[in-house]
């Protein structure tokens, strides 16, 4: 490592340069890093989830043909590992919401606890009635 | 006198990508479990195409997929963003990965619309 240089008038701070691994030793680190990634899962899902509706948009056959192509193991297997991030993704968005959100009620703040039960509420809810509208209705 | 912010535009930014990490954490999950496993899988039957069709034609469900996958890739674009910046410290390459991430999420929001104004 090179040693700071220092000038009259403008002294150059030292500082230690970091690892790129800094995230690998600590599972705090590591969770905050899963957590990053788990947005290239959101957004793989994005292109899934459009290609689902342009199969729909194609025809009968499109849309079996899409469900089929689903069910192939590479496919399978990489969906599978990306679900597990989006629920990474939704239990930890969840789990800050308490301290992002400052809501009041009159003068009382409302509890942390109350946030974050809202948010588990609400993801119950609206899975709730995704399953509803394509699987019952 | 409050000092001006050097990149206005850095509120929008993380409003969208709050918004983005909301919908996909509310929506997504039971989506995907839906259609990425659930009816590949056979764990539950798909659902007819005729039925498929028609709630994809309602201007409502198209709204809000379209709110959620642009949104989704907001949030995508700024997390990833600050995953480059920090996890690998290629600050470096600060312009390009800027046009990557949000010029992606922006050429993707526009995909999204023409698929769906296509259907």
């Amino acid at each position: 490592m090179s040693q700071p240089i220092y000038h009259e008038h403008h002294p150059r701070w030292l500082r230690q340069p970091m690892s790129t691994y800094w995230w690998a030793g600590k599972w705090a680190y590591t969770k905050f890093i899963l957590r990053e990634i788990s947005s290239v899962f959101v957004a793989w899902f994005v292109v899934y989830l459009v290609m689902a509706v342009r199969a729909v948009a194609a025809g009968e056959a499109a849309w079996t043909a899409f469900v089929a192509w689903s069910g192939g193991p590479v496919l399978l297997a990489m969906n599978v590992v990306a679900f597990f991030f989006i629920v990474f993704h939704s239990l930890t968005w969840f789990a800050v919401a308490p301290q992002a959100i400052v809501a009041h009620v009159g003068k009382k703040r409302v509890p942390a606890v109350l946030i974050a039960v809202g948010h588990y509420a609400a993801w119950v809810a609206v899975s709730a009635a995704i399953y509803w509208l394509l699987v019952l209705a | 006198m409050p000092r001006k912010p050097e990149r206005p535009i850095e509120p929008l930014l993380w409003m969208l990508f709050s918004g983005g990490g909301m919908a996909s954490a509310m929506l997504m999950p039971a989506l995907v479990f839906l259609l990425a496993l659930a009816f590949p899988l056979g764990w539950i039957a798909p659902p007819s195409y005729e039925h498929l069709r028609a709630v994809l034609l309602h201007p409502l469900a198209r709204l809000v997929f379209f709110g959620v996958c642009m949104l989704s890739l907001f949030h995508w674009a700024h997390r990833f963003k600050y995953t480059l910046y920090d996890g690998l410290q290629v600050k470096h390459l600060n312009e390009m990965i800027n046009l990557f991430c949000y010029g992606g999420a922006v050429v993707g929001s526009l995909v999204v619309a023409y698929v769906l104004y296509r259907l």
